[in-house]
């Protein structure tokens, strides 16, 4: 059969686009506290106000007249990356690896003019990639000086770890690997790898690419399931505590790991994506279920991962 | 979580209001569920004339009255006549008056009338039981005698009719009726011999509808009352019932037609079979009952003509719902595929569908040129409109020489969206690459030309217009699709690998 029984994919507690949209974002994400996570530059300040770590802020142009100063902005830096505040599904950003005499390169080698750069941040703060295209302002950010723990599992970009917080417990983790399909970027819809990890430990439980499950990295064969993330309990902690912090209920995180800070806050998420599921082979309604039946609990951040390591492991 | 029952009662109450609204504007003002249904009409004349005698003139004319016609137009002709047309509880009558007639006089009543499909004579009032007739000495006993026959065989006013209508027309009559025969003509003695046993009973005067005739009369009929129904006899042939091409003209049971200083009057009909649209009908009836008073029908033709194109976003609108909701199809801009799918009708789909890839593909080309002037987004975007109008002008152009009247038609697409849809597209270009383009449009394309296929078909732009009550159930039907939590079709085949093996 092309498609399947829905009352199979209901068995296997998937969640689907409409009941995740009625009876989590909606029920449990208060549209008040949307802009903490749709403003990229909200986030970033709320982080920092609340002791969890993200990447470098070299600067925001906000005007048109402010875009010549990036150069004087990033001249002392390897590298850096332009991102629009309020863009969403990682439209809109530019990444450059290396600096060299006031030119600019691509992760995967090819120049970027100033004069290119001018006019992304031109279309930034026109608003091309916000929501509803409203004016946003440009974010310039350091470069994240990704951990050598993933060599070999991922092409050319830098691996993101997203985590699915409920109500304060982590109930579900994935790590995007980009690849050459995905020209170096890490959205599932445009190639790159999702492995989903186990909740208790950050190991590899099921990998997929496309939706389809595959075992081995297209570009550099290496093994998926074998990957474990390092410093798998901070990146709880940090995910956890970001509930506090958005008030948001039903929250998707996006964490990096940086070879001298550790794991830096990318950016929040009060719509995340389905594709957790498929990632991990499982759906997540049944943890979902379990954290509602809680009702009231007063858990701290450490108490809420211990929980969530318990009861959320793929193989409890 | 609040309960969701107002909810579900509130869109209930949204359908049934809708349903019943359409049902009640199809039936009571038979506006068809149908488009292009057609009705028969018929257009009936009725000439007058008599000889006027140099004396002030009055005619009195009695006009029809059928539960199974209604009237459409009526109108005299008479000129040098006063007229007025009295309508009292018994009849409606038109009275033509002169000071002084003289000669031949011919006076006209036209009158168009539609089927109603009533047939019945129905009244809710008891008429009045009728006097007997004093039967002449000779005839009294005759006529005693036939009516106790007839009532020992009947059991209800009806089969007394029947069966007196029966005896009239045997083969072999009996002598009493022979007898009453020969001094009363049979719908005379019919009524009589009716009212002698106190049943309510009167002649009417009634027209046989044939298409192109002239020169018609009259024909006599008797209606008797039963049971809240009158019922027709034709005493003459003894017939029961109602012929389906008669027209009930007079039913006061007074002479049709009464005149006052004239001779020789006589009245004669001719009539013509119609056909018009049962729609244009449906709206000249209510025009005539002003039942159009809150009615988008009163508009000026070009408001209406603009309603009707609105009244059909609706109908995208939930097209749109469906497939997103349902279905799982991404489009870009949420609504954009129904602004395309409005453009649509008016182009058409085929010339439709090539204008806007066209339009689209040229536009891509322009913009690309556009991206490497640096340009800043607003600045941009309008340069692309103005170029888009250009683009449609100069195909307007072309099409016109090459004289392919269909690209005339290019100039209904919004051109401020087709702007935006290029530089999504080419942005999209730029970051994904063209597969992405063709998918994400060819999606918008896709849902559009779905949209446009429900939008054009002639009965929903008949229902939507003639029966607003169809509003309520589509807002209904989006309210229930807004509270949907299943799986969208799509997503049963993106899930298919987590559906347990």
């Amino acid at each position: 059969m092309f498609l399947a029984n829905p009352s199979a994919l209901a068995r296997g507690g998937i969640l689907g686009m409409n009941k995740r949209n009625i009876d989590y974002i909606g029920r449990y994400n208060p549209r008040k506290f949307y802009k903490r996570v749709d403003d990229k530059l909200t986030t970033k300040q709320l982080a920092l106000a609340n002791d969890i770590a993200v990447p470098d802020l070299i600067g925001t142009v906000t005007e048109q007249h402010e875009i010549g100063e990036i150069p004087a902005m990033v001249n002392d830096k390897d590298g850096f990356v332009i991102k629009p505040s309020k863009g969403s599904g990682g439209k809109g950003i530019l990444v450059v690896t290396k600096v060299e005499n006031g030119r600019y390169y691509k992760p995967n080698g090819q120049e970027v003019t100033p004069s290119e750069v001018y006019r992304h941040v031109s279309n930034v703060l026109s608003g091309l990639f916000s929501l509803g295209g409203n004016p946003d302002v440009a974010i310039v950010e350091g470069l994240i000086q990704f951990d050598p723990v993933f060599d070999g599992y991922s092409y050319e970009g830098v691996p993101d770890i997203r985590l699915i917080v409920f109500k304060g417990f982590p109930i579900m983790g994935m790590i995007r690997l980009s690849t050459a399909a995905s020209d170096g970027k890490a959205n599932l819809h445009q190639g790159a790898v999702g492995v989903g990890v186990d909740i208790a430990t950050g190991k590899g439980l099921h990998a997929v690419q496309f939706d389809t499950p595959i075992d081995l990295h297209p570009d550099t064969q290496k093994e998926l399931t074998a990957i474990q993330v390092p410093q798998w309990d901070t990146l709880l902690h940090t995910a956890s505590k970001a509930y506090e912090m958005s008030e948001l209920g039903y929250l998707g995180t996006d964490m990096v790991l940086d070879k001298y800070k550790g794991p830096l806050l990318l950016e929040l998420n009060a719509r995340p994506g389905l594709a957790i599921q498929i990632a991990n082979g499982r759906g997540i309604l049944g943890n979902l279920r379990h954290v509602e039946q809680m009702k009231h609990h007063n858990m701290s951040v450490e108490e809420r991962v211990a929980y969530s390591k318990i009861h959320f492991s793929a193989n409890s | 979580m609040h309960s969701r029952k107002p909810f579900y009662i509130l869109v209930a109450l949204l359908f049934i209001a809708g349903i019943s609204a359409s049902i009640y504007r199809g039936i009571e003002h038979s506006v068809p569920f149908l488009p292009g249904k057609q009705v028969q009409s018929w257009a009936v004349d009725a000439k007058v004339s008599f000889q006027g005698t140099m004396e002030p003139a009055e005619v009195s004319f009695s006009l029809p009255e059928d539960p199974a016609y209604e009237i459409l137009v009526e109108n005299a002709t008479s000129p040098g006549y006063g007229l007025t047309i009295t309508n009292n509880k018994v009849d409606r009558r038109a009275i033509w008056s002169i000071r002084s007639a003289t000669g031949r006089q011919d006076l006209y009543y036209k009158v168009t009338l539609i089927p109603t499909g009533q047939t019945q004579l129905l009244t809710d009032v008891e008429p009045e039981a009728p006097t007997p007739y004093m039967w002449p000495a000779t005839e009294s006993a005759a006529a005693a005698q036939a009516a106790e026959e007839v009532w020992a065989k009947s059991a209800t006013n009806l089969s007394f009719a029947q069966q007196l209508n029966k005896d009239l027309n045997a083969e072999e009559r009996s002598q009493n009726i022979e007898l009453l025969l020969a001094g009363n003509s049979p719908s005379k003695l019919f009524i009589r011999m009716l009212h002698s046993k106190g049943i309510p009973a009167q002649e009417v005067s009634g027209l046989f509808l044939e298409d192109q005739r002239r020169r018609q009369q009259l024909s006599t009929f008797v209606e008797v009352y039963n049971d809240g129904e009158w019922h027709l006899f034709n005493p003459a042939n003894g017939t029961q019932g109602r012929p389906d091409d008669l027209l009930l003209w007079d039913r006061s049971g007074k002479s049709v037609l009464d005149v006052i200083g004239g001779v020789n009057s006589q009245v004669n009909f001719s009539m013509l079979q119609d056909t018009r649209s049962a729609l244009a009908t449906a709206i000249d009836v209510m025009k005539n009952d002003n039942a159009l008073d809150f009615s988008l029908y009163q508009l000026p033709l070009e408001e209406q003509s603009l309603f009707k194109g609105i009244l059909l976003i609706p109908i995208g609108v939930l097209m749109v719902v469906f497939l997103r909701v349902l279905i799982g199809i991404k489009t870009s801009g949420t609504f954009m595929p129904v602004l395309i799918a409005l453009a649509f009708i008016q182009t058409t789909l085929f010339t439709g569908l090539i204008g806007f890839l066209l339009i689209v593909a040229f536009g891509l080309m322009i913009r690309s040129y556009l991206s490497e002037l640096n340009l800043l987004l607003i600045s941009r975007i309008s340069a692309v409109i103005i170029v888009v109008i250009g683009i449609i002008g100069l195909f307007t152009l072309l099409s016109y020489k090459f004289g392919l009247s269909e690209g005339l038609t290019i100039t209904f697409f919004p051109m401020i969206i087709l702007a935006w849809t290029i530089e999504r597209m080419s942005i999209l270009w730029e970051e994904e690459g063209a597969k992405e383009v063709v998918i994400q449009g060819g999606g918008s394309l896709f849902v559009a030309t779905l949209a446009y296929l429900a939008m054009s078909a002639t009965w929903v732009q008949h229902w939507v217009f003639n029966f607003l009550g169809i509003h309520l159930v589509i807002l209904a039907l989006v309210l229930l699709m807004g509270q949907y939590t299943g799986y969208r079709l799509l997503e049963l085949k993106r899930f298919k690998p987590l559906a347990g093996e």
